[in-house]
């Protein structure tokens, strides 16, 4: 009795505190990505820098430092922790719409057709402004195919959609393979292979601009939409019978994560395992409440791309695509997560 | 009181491809505070009927009246403010907390960019103490018991505030006892204003329940009448093929449902 009064006790608040705390850890993670690196910069001198940029001090401090912390740093820490809110955001309402824990944002063809877009600007020896406008084009371009075949087929449930998308990233996939089996292999198969796998060594401060009006425009909307993701999650009748307009509720839904998707496949390429595990992960600190679980996926998100972006920057001469890390580290993580969650999926 | 939840006039519904009709000039009503027992073999178009009042459906021809309005001019929000619906079943998809589950009985009266109030919430806490759920509010609803998750979906369409509930074999899933301790609130809810239609299996149910009993045939015929004129021993036999016997039992003082033996 005693015991369960206590975890009674813990459910109530642990969604209420878990946010914050997160936050907390986040914050001074970022700290430390900023200090750390092949070229150390002490916490102090990056606060002071930071907090004299914001208020406009002149500058006393070491001009280095400046040039290592806002040009070379910031915008790095900066586009891994919008990716990792992006993707962890958009897989976390995928998952609740679509009533399925192993969907990821990219299923309905969102980073296969980015992939498209950006080969073809490769391939064409566009420059890398192009390159992230094509691919945010090409990820918008697939999901509207994939959504208008229900359409054509005049069903539209969920389970069409999910088909739709199997059909339209097959398709893709052969359309990629093709590009790749004409281009360049010394010069265009690399960069496109290299964007496959997701980077921020080449981050620049435009394309993070550029994205983020959209981006923020997406989130926002997601987050107050969040109470109506549990009840679309509950399946199209039941969510129908309490008053859902399912089709539309879930089109917006789509739409929003898309951009949030697509919006960070412009910033670092395509970077796969973050949003099909991290809500999982949210799942266990914040529970399923997408009302928590939603901002709680976007900060575990920014932590783990933060996390992840420095070792493949801290480890080896060459810098390792972000992919491979979040895939060796993502894998086996999944298989733990789904150890511990076997309850719902059986 | 004279006051008419549900007119159903006369509607048709087949499934889209398929030319049998499951339903076929059903007409019904349900007067407030009624209990409408939907009776009929497998497969007959119960469900489908229920569907349809839900406005889950939509009837090929024919209108249904909801509170006097045309159910097929309402939004799903209007729908679901004067009807809430229980499944048969509910197949978790996440761990929700229990409270947090029967709050979604809240969409309806929620805007689509906005959540709950925290006096919504504590309404749930008070419909959950009511029905003696307290002590499971903040449990998670993976580690409830069957009978437990049945009275949930129930709160959550108290919670809905609607004039009818509608449930689908409320019954179905559930053991002896359950089965007879849903019926009695069912039976306690329609003494407190709510109109409620169900769809059962057994006749007996719709006995015990006592108020009025509609049957679907084969054919996706209707009829509905009192208990008294419609389940009768001879229609029940040719409903369910076999031999069935209305029986009045002095020692419980109620009309019971029995089959001789088998």
């Amino acid at each position: 009795m005693y015991r369960s009064q206590i975890s009674t006790k813990d459910n109530r608040r642990r969604g209420r505190l878990i946010i914050p705390a997160l936050f907390l850890v986040l914050l001074a993670l970022i700290l430390a990505c900023l200090c750390i690196g092949k070229y150390q910069i002490s916490p102090g001198e990056c606060l002071k820098i930071l907090s004299g940029r914001l208020t406009g001090v002149q500058p006393s401090w070491d001009g280095m430092d400046e040039n290592m912390l806002m040009g070379v740093r910031l915008p790095r820490v900066m586009a891994s922790v919008i990716v990792g809110a992006a993707l962890a955001l958009s897989g976390a309402v995928y998952q609740g719409i679509f009533k399925n824990p192993l969907v990821s944002p990219d299923f309905l063809g969102v980073s296969g057709g980015a992939c498209i877009g950006a080969a073809i600007a490769i391939l064409m020896s566009f420059s890398s402004v192009m390159v992230q406008i094509t691919a945010f084009a090409g990820g918008l371009l697939a999901v509207f195919i994939t959504m208008m075949i229900p359409k054509l087929l005049r069903s539209e449930s969920g389970i069409m959609l999910v088909l739709a998308g199997i059909i339209v990233g097959g398709a893709m996939s052969s359309i990629l393979g093709f590009i790749k089996y004409i281009a360049d292999p010394e010069t265009q198969l690399a960069a496109i292979t290299y964007w496959q796998l997701g980077s921020f060594a080449y981050v620049d401060n435009m394309a993070i601009l550029s994205i983020l009006p959209l981006s923020i425009a997406a989130t926002a909307v997601l987050l107050a939409m969040s109470w109506w993701i549990n009840i679309l999650s509950l399946g199209e009748q039941e969510a129908k019978s309490l008053g859902a307009r399912v089709n539309v509720l879930r089109s917006v839904c789509i739409i929003c994560s898309t951009v949030l998707t697509a919006g960070a496949v412009c910033i670092s390429g395509t970077i796969g395992w973050v949003g099909l595990v991290i809500p999982h992960f949210g799942r266990m600190l914040a529970g399923s409440d997408n009302r928590t679980l939603l901002p709680a996926s976007m900060i575990i998100g920014s932590i783990f791309m933060l996390f992840v972006d420095t070792v493949t920057r801290m480890a080896g001469p060459a810098e390792m695509p972000v992919s491979i890390l979040t895939g060796l580290i993502g894998a086996p993580f999944f298989a733990w997560l789904l150890y511990r969650q076997r309850r719902i999926l059986n | 009181m004279n006051e008419l939840i549900y007119e159903v006039d006369n509607i048709s519904f087949r499934y889209p491809g398929y030319d049998r009709y499951v339903l076929n000039g059903v007409s019904l009503s349900l007067q407030k505070g009624g209990i409408l027992c939907i009776l009929g073999p497998n497969g007959a178009g119960k469900t489908t009927l229920l569907s349809c009042m839900a406005g889950l459906l939509k009837p090929y021809s024919g209108t249904i009246r909801l509170c006097g309005r045309d159910l097929s001019g309402m939004s799903e929000k209007e729908t679901a403010r004067l009807a809430g619906f229980v499944p048969q079943m509910h197949v978790p998809s996440f761990d929700y907390r229990v409270i947090d589950f029967v709050l979604m009985g809240r969409a309806p009266h929620t805007g689509i960019f906005s959540r709950p109030s925290a006096e919504e919430e504590k309404m749930c806490l008070d419909v959950l103490e009511n029905m003696g759920l307290g002590h499971i509010a903040f449990k998670s609803y993976l580690d409830i018991s069957g009978g437990e998750r049945q009275q949930l979906l129930i709160a959550r369409a108290i919670i809905q505030s609607p004039e009818a509930i509608l449930f689908d074999e409320p019954t179905a899933h559930l053991d002896y006892g359950n089965q007879h301790r849903t019926l009695s609130r069912i039976k306690q809810m329609a003494s407190e204003g709510y109109s409620v239609v169900i769809t059962t299996h057994n006749p007996d149910h719709a006995l015990l329940l006592g108020d009025q009993a509609a049957i679907v045939s084969k054919d996706g015929s209707v009829i509905q009448g009192s208990n008294a004129d419609i389940l009768t021993e001879e229609r029940l036999s040719e409903v369910y093929g076999m031999d069935i016997r209305i029986r009045y039992i002095e020692e419980l003082g109620r009309t019971a449902c029995l089959v001789p033996g088998l």
